[in-house]
């Protein structure tokens, strides 16, 4: 048995939490693969950015149309029932509460909620793009990541380090080890590796867990 | 009424040095190639304009379209929210050597400032970069027990817009995701200049379909087999 879940495993159980008929902003990289792995029987309606509602898959190679991507820059294709949108409409959808979920990537999710993912620090070029926004409005803001850095430092922690995203703003963290739900101000364990204790998740965790009575097994299937 | 003009020189004539322009496009889908390469010719030609701020989500790709401006030295300024692509080497060598200017803008907050200068709001309250770097010097305000930050509208001299259809009354359609930021855009510059891929009388454009109203347009010229910036990119093309 895996001593981890893979990136394709995180975003399996985060699919699993999107129910059929869900409004869904999914962050770029990481993130988009949670599009992959709808339960069967539900269709969420994804949005991008850059003004499309209820995109597909990618094309074939070579079927590309350059002024259908999404915020990625990625070529897209779209479902029956899709609709294009300006900028401005784009982001009122997102800050005015319409989304039910919006999933996004990170360096370190803190504790009170706060996230930073877009900037490592002063060095090189600055850019934001939409994840300030995306922060913002969506019912659950969700976040995809692996339970610690690649120094194995951990990314959930007490309060965040690295330049702020947004503050007070996630609610749900499917890490690699773990299922964490952030709940006054505090980490709510949900759901762990089976064969992890508790006392081996707090050590690699930057704050102290919560323990409900009832913690559930994190399980997924062999995805990719 | 025609807003038609006869050729891409004539469209970008009025440009001047020191200008704010917003060039529509979210990456390559709805850049105005042609018009961007249309300015840039005037420049070597001429050395005007030059010193523009230019405001777009993006700061370029390769050597081609706003890359290109900036490489040829016509920008003094950027104002988007992501300066990064898949080959942002004209942005990054200028902004790393101090030659370029650069106002970092959340993506929805860009869109919604840009909207406002349309619509002559001149200020507006949002969640978005409460708490961050980006907030540092902004005006907050709590609205039913939520921060927000104050932010400014913006408005340009002139804007470049890439539409699918054009009347010659200057109503206008977008091609899929290529809509974007031009319809805020259009609104929001003094002077509005459309690259259309086909220009039509009016009429023929239905009422129920038209995006833009021609009220916020101010040429059009046809450009029927307009660059795609992706497409030029996978050619390795260099606007030079």
């Amino acid at each position: 048995m895996s001593t981890k879940l893979s990136n394709a495993q995180i975003a399996w159980r985060a699919a699993q939490d999107i129910a059929d008929g869900a409004y869904v902003n999914l962050g770029i990289g990481f993130p988009e693969m949670v599009a992959k792995f709808q339960p069967p029987g539900r269709q969420a309606i994804f949005h991008t950015e850059n003004g499309v509602l209820n995109f597909g898959e990618a094309p074939p190679s070579g079927e590309e149309d350059w002024d259908l991507i999404n915020a990625g820059k990625k070529a897209i294709t779209l479902k029956p029932g899709a609709a294009f949108f300006h900028h401005a409409d784009s982001f009122g959808m997102v800050r005015g509460g319409h989304l039910d979920v919006a999933i996004l990537g990170t360096y370190e999710v803190a504790e009170n909620g706060d996230l930073a993912n877009w900037s490592t620090g002063p060095k090189g070029v600055p850019a934001v793009g939409g994840a300030m926004d995306l922060v913002h409005g969506a019912k659950r803001v969700a976040v995809v990541t692996d339970h610690v850095t690649k120094d194995g430092k951990p990314k959930l922690v007490k309060r965040c380090t690295l330049p702020l995203t947004g503050v007070g703003c996630v609610t749900r963290v499917y890490s690699s080890l773990a299922v964490i739900d952030i709940e006054d101000g505090r980490f709510v364990l949900r759901e762990k590796l089976a064969s992890m204790r508790v006392e081996e998740l707090q050590a690699v965790t930057g704050a102290e867990l919560v323990l409900p009575d009832v913690i559930g097994d994190l399980v997924a299937p062999e995805v990719s | 009424m025609d807003k038609t003009v006869p050729d891409l020189a004539a469209a970008v004539a009025g440009i001047e040095d020191g200008m704010v322009l917003m060039v529509g496009g979210f990456g390559g889908s709805g850049a105005p190639i042609e018009l961007i390469h249309a300015l840039i010719d005037r420049f070597k030609a001429t050395g005007s304009p030059k010193n523009l701020t230019v405001v777009n989500n993006n700061a370029g790709n390769g050597r081609i379209g706003i890359a290109a401006m900036i490489d040829a030295g016509m920008v003094a300024k950027m104002v988007c929210s992501f300066p990064r692509s898949a080959d942002p080497r004209a942005f990054t060598e200028k902004y790393l050597a101090g030659e370029i200017g650069l106002e970092l803008v959340p993506q929805g907050t860009l869109a919604e400032r840009i909207r406002a200068g349309g619509a002559g709001i001149p200020a507006f309250y949002t969640p978005a970069s409460f708490g961050t770097d980006v907030a540092k010097g902004k005006p907050v305000a709590e609205f039913d027990g939520k921060s927000y930050v104050q932010e400014r509208w913006l408005k340009a001299d002139a804007a470049l817009i890439k539409a699918e259809l054009a009347d010659t009354m200057g109503n206008l359609t977008y091609r899929k995701a290529a809509r974007n930021f031009s319809p805020l855009m259009a609104a929001a510059a003094k002077l509005t200049i459309v690259q259309a891929t086909k220009i039509v009388a009016p009429g023929e454009i239905d009422p129920e379909q038209v995006v833009t109203p021609g009220i916020f347009v101010n040429r059009v010229v046809e450009v029927a087999n307009a660059s795609q910036e992706e497409a030029l990119m996978r050619d390795g093309v260099a606007y030079a």
